[in-house]
């Protein structure tokens, strides 16, 4: 048994950066991907709207687990070996974009219809409408839920521990392991994870009252 | 065709129009001409159809039957080609102002210059300040709509649209959601555009109004024109029952 010391700790640290990266590619592929299946679930093309749907429908109605063991053992099998950065990073990514999708559609629903019959009348096509008019009032209305959802991101980012990718939750599993102090140790992670999700609680929830002052 | 019958040819022209929202038919065969730089006042109670024709001459609805011509484009049809068209002539004021919240009053009104009509930043902003000098409101151009009063921006909006010089401007109840101080200072600008040879059909409650601009008043119910005429002659003579009643319950 070997005596839990600083050196423990560092190596925690350093696995919290790739919590930090894993939930930074899940954020920002998320958001690229679940930008367009807003618009898609939005649009007037009904083939659009109903793949949008059915994407988002089955990523929400699936485990982020089963995902994560999908892209890394699934495709392992069919001869598609990913490393487990990549294979988690494109799991949460799929996951985020179901998520972001539907809160920015509600986010883009939530600017009056009037904002559009406005600026039609004026004469703008439906890109321009989009642009200049209702995404950035969507934007506003979207960041505190945004914000809150990238907390859920980094917390789930821990799941990629089980397919071998060392974030933090492995790495703390990889120190209990030779140090036997498992309280100690998860505190230890516990207390990291919320170090890294509190400022953004706290942020969204910040957001969320002056957008409500700005009304 | 004689350039003397161009200048006599309706500007608008509407012909037996149908709409339905569902089973409810909201238009029930709704026709009238209007002449270049005439003022129409459409009157009647709530329900009885005339927002929703304005919207249907503003291409916002479309329409079931009948046809609505508008300085010669057909509007009202589904995927009508004609419509890019209609934007460029038509202007609509709400009668939620619909600003743009988000920006400056100089960018709602410069937006469309330059992203519809192409025209430079400066060009825009030429205009935006003349448009802004004919509802008296040149010292807003920096504020935002919500620092705005809700008269100011109404008349804000009726500036946005006449930007973009249209041949033809829609009111719809522009005024119902304003108290009567900032009701008048609005219809002062409605009127002073009038005087100007604008064309106007305006949905509106203000009898006051229509008396004292409208060169013609189209009384709705049930989905159709009722009774119609010069105002004059149409609120001295009513002819039906139900106007009479209407023009009764306004005074």
């Amino acid at each position: 048994m070997i005596q839990l010391n600083a050196n423990h700790l560092l190596y925690l640290l350093e696995a919290a950066r790739w919590t930090v990266l894993l939930s930074l590619i899940a954020f920002l592929g998320g958001a690229v991907v679940g930008l367009p299946l807003a618009l898609m679930r939005l649009s007037k093309v009904g083939l659009l709207r109903m793949l949008a749907s059915g994407y988002i429908q089955l990523i929400q109605g699936t485990p982020l687990l089963i995902v994560l063991f999908l892209s890394y053992f699934g495709l392992g099998i069919l001869g598609y070996k990913l490393i487990p950065l990549v294979a988690a990073g494109i799991s949460l990514t799929l996951y985020a974009a179901a998520f972001l999708g539907e809160i920015w559609r509600g986010c883009i629903e939530a600017v009056p219809r009037t904002q559009w019959e406005a600026s039609d009348c004026l004469g703008l096509n439906r890109f321009q409408q989009y642009a200049y008019v209702v995404l950035p009032q969507a934007v506003r209305i979207a960041i505190p839920p945004t914000v809150g959802f990238m907390v859920q991101i980094v917390k789930n980012t821990s799941l990629a521990s089980v397919i071998g990718f060392v974030e933090l939750s492995r790495a703390g599993q990889i120190v209990n392991n030779s140090t036997f102090e498992p309280f100690v140790i998860f505190s230890a992670v516990a207390l990291i994870y919320f170090v890294l999700c509190y400022p953004l609680s706290v942020a969204a929830r910040t957001l969320e009252r002056k957008a409500h002052a700005g009304r | 065709m004689p350039a003397a019958d161009a200048a006599t040819d309706p500007i608008v022209r509407i012909e037996n129009v149908v709409k339905d929202f569902g089973p409810l038919r909201v238009l029930d065969g709704v026709g009238f001409d209007v002449a270049r730089g005439q003022t129409v006042a459409v009157v009647g109670r709530s329900g009885s159809g005339k927002s929703t024709l304005l919207r249907c001459i503003a291409g916002l609805e479309t329409v079931q039957g009948g046809r609505i011509e508008v300085c010669g484009h057909e509007v009202g049809r589904p995927g009508s080609a004609a419509r890019a068209q209609l934007r460029r002539d038509v202007g609509m004021v709400f009668q939620s102002y619909n600003l743009f919240p988000h920006l400056t009053v100089e960018r709602n009104i410069t937006l469309a210059l330059t992203l519809v009509k192409k025209e430079s930043k400066e060009a825009a902003r030429k205009r935006a300040a003349e448009v802004l000098g004919l509802v008296g409101l040149t010292e807003k151009i920096r504020s935002y709509p919500e620092q705005l009063s809700g008269g100011q921006q109404q008349r804000v909006a009726i500036a946005r649209s006449l930007a973009l010089q249209p041949q033809v401007m829609l009111f719809d109840e522009v005024t119902s959601a304003l108290d009567p101080e900032l009701t008048s200072e609005v219809l002062a600008v409605m009127e002073d555009l009038a005087r100007r040879g604008m064309t106007m059909i305006s949905v509106t409650h203000e009898m006051g109004f229509a008396r004292r601009v409208a060169d013609l008043v189209v009384f709705m119910h049930q989905g159709k024109v009722w009774e119609t005429g010069p105002t004059a002659e149409l609120f001295a003579n009513p002819r039906t029952a139900e106007f009479k009643q209407f023009v009764g319950s306004e005074l």
